[in-house]
């Protein structure tokens, strides 16, 4: 068995995501190689040689490369695919936008979101929000996975790969990148938190969204999270959204403030270690997913919060 | 203009799935089905491009059974002009349908397709992507904002991590919605009568010369573990004690 990893990185460093996908790949067994395709991106092929259990980085650099644009990157990765059983990306929104392109092109289908490997084709993926657990089998000679990356724990960094440069294939020339807008924040990222604090409809508006729950990311160095109401409502931004279609997390620690509990809300937060779940209605149905709760204002409840913890 | 949009017949949004007593799928008899909610989004979007005069022609598709009709008098009666229904009663995974897809495409030449991202019952978040690179096409995913640039191309506002991102991508293209890229409409009574009398063409895999056979084997379908009940407790002291000494997360 030979597996490619497609790394998730921004020329600089290697995202998480990426050493949860290849702890997805050592669950499967066998020789692990990673790609980095990318620009100006020495630092990160590095980062990825030191994962434990890669044997080999492949580095395809080059000036289109930079975006990863899926287009690019998918048809950097198909020529590559031919030597390997596997192809597994992070089921993040950089692995789900390139990903089928590869799957397509090799004309086998993709195992998405898988959350544990029974074999080298056997996988279990959620269906239906996370309502039902499927056990699949391919039959095609490469599978072609993303990898839900809360269901597998980050791979240590005590190896040393060999880094080898591989070809970039020609720039598909017909998508422009105008801009990317990236909000910076000194939070930890959603999908990696040990602790979130997320917050629904119940708050009413952006500046109570902020005025209640920063003080308690604050206090607890959390990450910020919403249901789909809060950002529908613009309350927090997009790439906040916990669910089905948005985040799926796995915190230590999730406080849901003001949250109903839809099951597309549950979907992307029921693995999580530990649920808190602060609502005013005690037949929210959040109530039977957490394991502590407290019913009543959260105006109230959620600054007391913030000074009993200190 | 010419915009294709992909259509999917799924489980109902406010449903919840259940899983068959022999672990073999889940029951989707007598439970209320409906159009995707990301294919209703992508529906709005071409029929707002029609009325803003930039589409001339709305083109939607399924595949499936006959009973996808209703999905697809559905998406008429949001302002579709015309439907196509691919009927056949085996099961279709998303690169069986990704090819279906693309035969109609090459049959219709659409200058941009609008697919839903993902189908809120199988969540696979495949089959647009998979068009695109089976028709050579430049793509845009998860697009919170569209706006096509006269013939030439298309720009397209994404949700990525951390933030959002501007493409700007050559037609033909396509484009797979997010949740923010609009609010569908509701179809009025005189609509849905009109969409009765729309036309509707039934055609089949083995006239477009698609192979659809499966290439994954469902081997079991499970209900995932479910939490155990919490605990309520009385105030915010008993939560951090609770935080602190017994579930020791803080």
């Amino acid at each position: 068995m030979s597996i490619l990893v497609i790394a998730e990185h921004d020329n600089r460093a290697l995202k998480e995501a990426t050493r949860n996908t290849i702890a997805g790949a050592a669950a499967i067994g066998g020789d692990i190689h990673v790609l980095v395709a990318g620009h100006g991106c020495e630092s990160v092929a590095q980062a990825a040689a030191r994962i434990t259990g890669v044997s080999r980085v492949l580095q395809a650099d080059a000036p289109h490369l930079e975006l990863q644009l899926a287009e690019d990157l998918a048809a950097q990765v198909v020529p590559l695919a031919a030597d390997y059983t596997h192809v597994l990306a992070p089921a993040t929104a950089f692995g789900k936008n390139f990903l089928p392109r590869v799957a397509a092109l090799l004309d086998v289908a993709q195992i998405s979101d898988v959350v544990a490997v029974n074999s080298a084709d056997t996988f279990v993926r959620p269906i239906y929000a996370g309502n039902a657990l499927a056990t699949v089998q391919s039959i095609d000679p490469i599978k072609v996975i993303s990898v839900r990356t809360t269901a597998f724990d980050a791979a240590a960094e005590t190896g040393s790969a060999t880094i080898d440069s591989v070809p970039p294939t020609a720039a598909f020339g017909r998508t422009r990148c105008l801009g990317r807008e990236i909000i910076r924040s000194d939070r930890p990222e959603l999908a990696g938190a040990a602790i979130i604090v997320s917050g629904g409809r119940g708050l009413a508006s952006k500046e109570n969204y902020h005025s209640v729950l920063d003080p308690l990311a604050d206090a607890l160095g959390a990450a910020l999270g919403a249901s789909r109401a809060a950002v529908d409502a613009g309350f927090a931004p997009n790439d906040a959204q916990v669910g089905q279609t948005g985040k799926i997390v796995a915190p230590q620690l999730y406080i849901a403030v003001g949250i109903s509990g839809a099951i597309q809300h549950l979907a992307g937060m029921k693995d999580s270690k530990v649920i808190v779940a602060i609502n005013k209605d005690p037949e929210a149905p959040i109530f039977q997913v957490a394991d502590f709760g407290v019913v009543g204002d959260l105006f109230e409840l959620v600054p007391e919060l913030v000074t009993a913890i200190g | 203009m010419k915009i294709l949009v992909p259509v999917k017949r799924v489980l109902d949004y406010n449903v919840k799935a259940r899983v068959k007593a022999d672990g073999s799928g889940v029951d989707l008899n007598n439970v209320k089905m409906s159009i995707n909610p990301f294919d209703e989004i992508a529906v709005e979007e071409a029929v707002r491009q029609k009325e803003a005069g930039i589409a001339t022609e709305v083109v939607v598709v399924s595949c499936g059974i006959a009973a996808c009709q209703e999905t697809l008098r559905a998406a008429l009666a949001l302002g579709a002009d015309r439907a196509v229904l691919i009927e056949t009663t085996e099961v279709l995974q998303p690169l069986a349908v990704a090819k279906l897809l693309k035969a109609v495409c090459d049959k219709e030449q659409p200058n941009l397709v609008i697919c839903g991202k993902q189908a809120i019952d199988d969540d696979a978040n495949q089959t647009g992507q998979m068009l695109a690179a089976l028709l050579q096409w430049g793509q845009a995913t998860f697009a919170s904002k569209l706006q096509i640039d006269g013939q030439s191309s298309v720009m397209v506002t994404r949700e990525i991590d951390g933030g959002l991102e501007t493409l700007s991508v050559e037609l033909p293209a396509l484009v797979t919605t997010d949740l923010r890229l609009n609010e569908p409409r509701y179809a009025t009574l005189p609509n849905i009568m009109k969409a009765k009398k729309k036309p509707l063409e039934t055609i089949t895999p083995e006239a477009l010369g698609v192979d659809i056979a499966p290439r994954l084997k469902t081997l079991s379908v499970a209900e995932p573990a479910t939490r155990k009940a919490g605990e309520i407790v009385a105030d915010i002291a008993t939560l951090v004690s609770r935080l602190k000494n017994q579930a020791k997360v803080i």
